[in-house]
C-alpha cells in the first residue's frame, strides 16, 4: 500500500495567534446556549424537547406514543380470547430464565372446571423484577405462547416485595392475546 | 497602642459580609457551572431540586419554581453526608492540611478587593474593603500563590502515583503562570502609579475604565471637554494597545492560576485517574472545588477591579451620585457583583469552548509566549507613557529598538519550541 505522508497544515499568522479561533468558538457555544434557551436547538423538534435544549423531561413527558409495539419491557402472562390462562405451568421459563427471576407453583385444574382438559395451570406465578434482565428467553421458550415481553418499562417500587409481580399483576400487564397458535381452542 | 473599637467592629462586620458574599458566589458558580454548561450543550441541567420536607415527616416536598436554585445546597449536603474516607497509607497531617491550604488563600485574598464605594457612617468614610492596603495586587499574588502548596501537598501526601503527578503538574503550571501574571500588570500599575486597589478604582471612576477610556474629568469622549488636552487624550487612547495585551495575558494567566479549563492539567480523568484529589472523599474533596471556585471569584474580582473599573458604573454617572450615601454604596456593590458574575459566566463559556492544552504546549505558552510578551509589553507601555519627556524622536528610536528586540526574541523562541534533537536523548 502506498504510504501517504500527511503534512501538518501550514497556518497563517492570524491562525497562529489563535484568538480568532477562540472567538469563533465562543460564538458557536453562545449560539448553542441561546438556541437551547429558545428551544430551537438542532433536533429539538424530532426529539420532542421540553423547550430547553433537546432534552425531554421524563416523568412529565414520555416517549410512549413513539414506542414500537414490539418493545420488550416487562414480561407478563396473557390469556387467550376465551379468557383462559394460556400458561400450563410447564416451568420451562422458570428453567431457562438466566437470572432465575421466575418462580412457579404449578397447580392442577379440577375436573369440574371448564378447562379441565388442559390439566395444569399455575397456582402462583411470580417474576422478580429486580432480577429480571428483560432478555426475552421466557417468551422464546414458552410452548404455549403464554408469556410475552410487554412495552411497560417503568417498573418501580419502594421495597423489594413490591417489585415481585404476582400472577394477578402479570395478567393485568399482559392482558389478552388473540389469534396465535391456539391448540385447545374448541370449547367443551 | 489603644484599641480602635469602631474600626474593629466595622472590620469584623465586613469580614463576615464579604466571606458571605464570596461563599454565595461560590454557590452561584456551582449553579452556573451546571446550568449554563447544560444549555451550552443543549441540555436542561439540574432544574428540580426541592426542599425535602418529606424526610421531616411532612406529606409533600416543597417544590418551589426556582429552576433548581437549591442545587448547590443539595450538592453541599451530599458532600457533608458522604463517608469521609482516609486511606491508611497517606501522610495524615498533610493530607488533612492540604484542602484547607487551597481554600484559605482564596478567601484571604478577598480582603483587599474593594467591593463598593466608601460608605459614610457617622462622620467617617468606611471603605468597602476589609483591608485597604497600599500593596493590594502584591498581597493578592503573595497569598494566592500559597494555594499551590495545597494542591502540591495534596498530591504528595496522598502517597500514590497519580495524585503525585497531578500535584507536580499544578506546581509547575502555577509557578510558570505566576510570572506572566505579575509581569502583565506592571503596565497597569505604571499607569495608575500606585498599588492601592481602592485608589485604582477611584482613578477609573474619574478617568474612565482602564479598558474603556470613554470619559475623563472633562466629560464623555464625544464632548469637547474630553479633548481639552488633545495630546494627553491621544496618549491615553494609544495606551490601550499595551493595556489590551496586558488584559489578555492577565486573564489567561488567571485561568491557569485557578486550574480552569483549558489549563486544568492537574485534574485529568484519563491520564491521572482524577488528579491531585484522587484519594480524597466527602467534604475534603469538596473543599478543593470550593477553593477553585473561590479563586475564580477572586480572579474575576481582580480583573474587574484592575481593568473594568471595579464598582464604578462608569460613563460619568458615578459623579452624579452623592458620595457616601449607603444606597450608593450598595448600588456600587451590586454593579461590582454584576461584573463579577459576567466574568464567571465568561470563565464557564471558555471552559466549554477551548480544548485543553497538551502539557508542553502549556509550558511553551507560559514561558515562551506570555513571559516575553509581558516583558515587551512593559517597555511598550513605558514608551507610550514617556512620550512627553522623550519627545517624538526618542520614542521612535525606542520603538525601533523594541521592535528589533522583539524580532530577535521571536527568532529565539522559535528555536526553543522546535523539536528536541534525537541525539540529545
Ligand atoms: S425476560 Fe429473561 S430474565 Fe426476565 S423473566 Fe423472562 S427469562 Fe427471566
Ligand atoms: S413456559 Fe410458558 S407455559 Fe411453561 S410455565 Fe412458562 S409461561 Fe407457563
Amino acid at each position: 500500500m502506498a504510504i501517504v505522508k500527511v503534512e501538518r497544515p501550514k497556518l497563517s499568522a492570524g491562525e497562529k495567534i489563535y484568538f480568532g479561533a477562540i472567538l469563533k468558538g465562543m460564538v458557536i457555544t453562545l449560539r448553542h446556549a441561546f438556541r437551547s434557551l429558545a428551544g430551537k436547538s438542532t433536533g429539538a423538534e424530532t426529539l420532542k424537547s421540553s423547550g430547553i435544549g433537546v432534552t425531554m423531561q421524563y416523568p412529565e413527558q414520555k416517549w410512549d406514543d413513539q414506542m414500537p409495539e414490539y418493545y420488550r419491557g416487562a414480561p407478563a402472562l396473557v390469556t387467550d380470547e376465551q379468557d383462559r390462562e394460556r400458561c400450563v405451568s410447564c416451568q420451562l421459563c422458570e428453567f431457562i430464565c438466566p437470572p432465575k427471576a421466575i418462580k412457579i407453583t404449578p397447580g392442577e385444574i379440577p375436573s369440574d372446571d371448564e378447562w379441565a382438559k388442559v390439566e395444569k395451570r399455575p397456582k402462583e406465578f411470580e417474576i422478580d423484577m429486580i432480577r429480571c434482565i428483560y432478555c426475552g428467553m421466557c417468551e422464546e421458550v414458552c410452548p404455549e405462547q403464554a408469556i410475552y415481553l410487554r412495552p411497560d418499562y417503568a417498573i418501580t417500587g419502594t421495597n423489594r416485595s413490591e417489585m415481585v409481580h404476582d400472577k394477578k399483576r402479570l395478567y393485568e400487564i399482559g392482558g389478552k392475546r388473540v389469534g396465535l397458535v391456539n391448540k385447545w381452542n374448541e370449547l367443551k | 497602642m489603644d484599641l480602635d473599637l469602631p474600626f474593629l467592629i466595622a472590620s469584623l462586620i465586613k469580614i463576615g459580609v464579604f466571606i458571605g458574599i464570596t461563599m454565595t458566589f461560590v454557590s452561584v458558580c456551582v449553579i452556573f457551572e451546571r446550568r449554563f454548561s447544560a444549555i451550552i450543550q443543549d441540555r436542561v441541567g439540574p432544574n428540580r431540586t426541592m426542599i425535602p420536607l418529606s424526610i421531616l415527616g411532612f406529606k409533600k416536598d416543597l417544590a418551589l419554581p426556582i429552576g433548581g436554585l437549591t442545587q448547590p445546597v443539595a450538592d453541599g449536603l451530599k458532600f457533608i453526608l458522604k463517608e469521609d474516607f482516609t486511606p491508611s497509607y497517606v501522610r495524615k497531617f498533610f493530607f488533612w492540611l492540604a484542602p484547607a491550604l487551597v481554600v484559605v488563600p482564596a478567601l484571604l485574598t478577598m480582603a483587599v478587593i474593594p467591593f463598593g464605594s466608601p460608605m459614610e457612617i457617622g462622620s467617617e468614610y468606611i471603605p468597602l474593603a476589609v483591608a485597604d492596603l497600599n500593596v493590594g495586587p502584591l498581597f493578592i499574588f503573595a497569598i494566592a500563590s500559597l494555594a499551590v502548596y495545597g494542591i502540591t501537598l495534596a498530591g504528595w501526601a496522598s502517597n500514590s502515583k497519580y495524585p503525585f503527578f497531578g500535584g507536580v503538574r499544578s506546581c509547575a503550571q502555577m509557578i510558570s503562570y505566576e510570572i506572566a501574571l505579575g509581569l502583565s500588570i506592571i503596565p497597569v500599575l505604571m499607569f495608575f502609579g500606585g498599588l492601592n486597589l481602592g485608589q485604582i478604582v477611584d482613578d477609573q471612576v474619574a478617568n474612565g475604565w482602564l479598558l474603556l477610556p470613554l470619559w475623563n474629568e472633562g466629560g464623555l469622549i464625544v464632548t469637547p471637554g474630553y479633548w481639552a488636552d488633545p495630546g494627553e487624550a491621544i496618549q491615553r487612547l494609544l495606551l490601550l494597545v499595551p493595556i489590551v495585551i496586558s488584559f489578555v495575558i492577565f486573564t489567561t494567566s488567571i485561568f491557569a492560576e485557578t486550574n480552569r479549563m483549558p489549563f486544568d492539567l492537574p485534574e485529568c480523568e484519563t491520564e491521572l485517574v482524577g488528579g491531585y484529589h484522587t484519594e480524597y472523599s466527602s467534604m475534603k474533596f469538596a473543599l478543593f472545588f470550593m477553593g477553585e471556585y473561590a479563586a475564580m471569584v477572586v480572579g474575576s474580582a481582580l480583573i474587574v477591579t484592575l481593568f473594568l473599573g471595579g464598582w464604578s458604573i462608569g460613563f460619568g454617572i458615578d459623579q452624579l451620585l452623592p458620595t457616601g450615601a449607603w444606597w450608593v454604596s450598595l448600588l456600587h456593590l451590586g454593579v461590582f457583583l454584576g461584573k463579577v458574575t459576567f466574568f464567571i459566566l465568561f470563565f464557564i463559556l471558555v471552559r466549554w469552548t477551548v480544548p485543553r492544552f497538551r502539557y508542553d504546549q502549556l509550558m511553551n505558552l507560559g514561558w515562551i509566549v506570555f513571559f516575553e510578551a509581558a516583558l515587551i509589553n512593559v517597555f511598550l507601555a513605558a514608551l507610550v507613557m514617556a512620550y512627553p519627556s522623550l519627545g517624538l524622536i526618542g520614542v521612535l528610536v525606542g520603538f525601533a529598538l523594541l521592535l528589533t528586540v522583539t524580532i530577535l526574541l521571536i527568532k529565539i523562541a522559535k528555536g526553543a519550541t522546535g523539536k528536541p534533537s534525537v541525539t540529545a536523548v
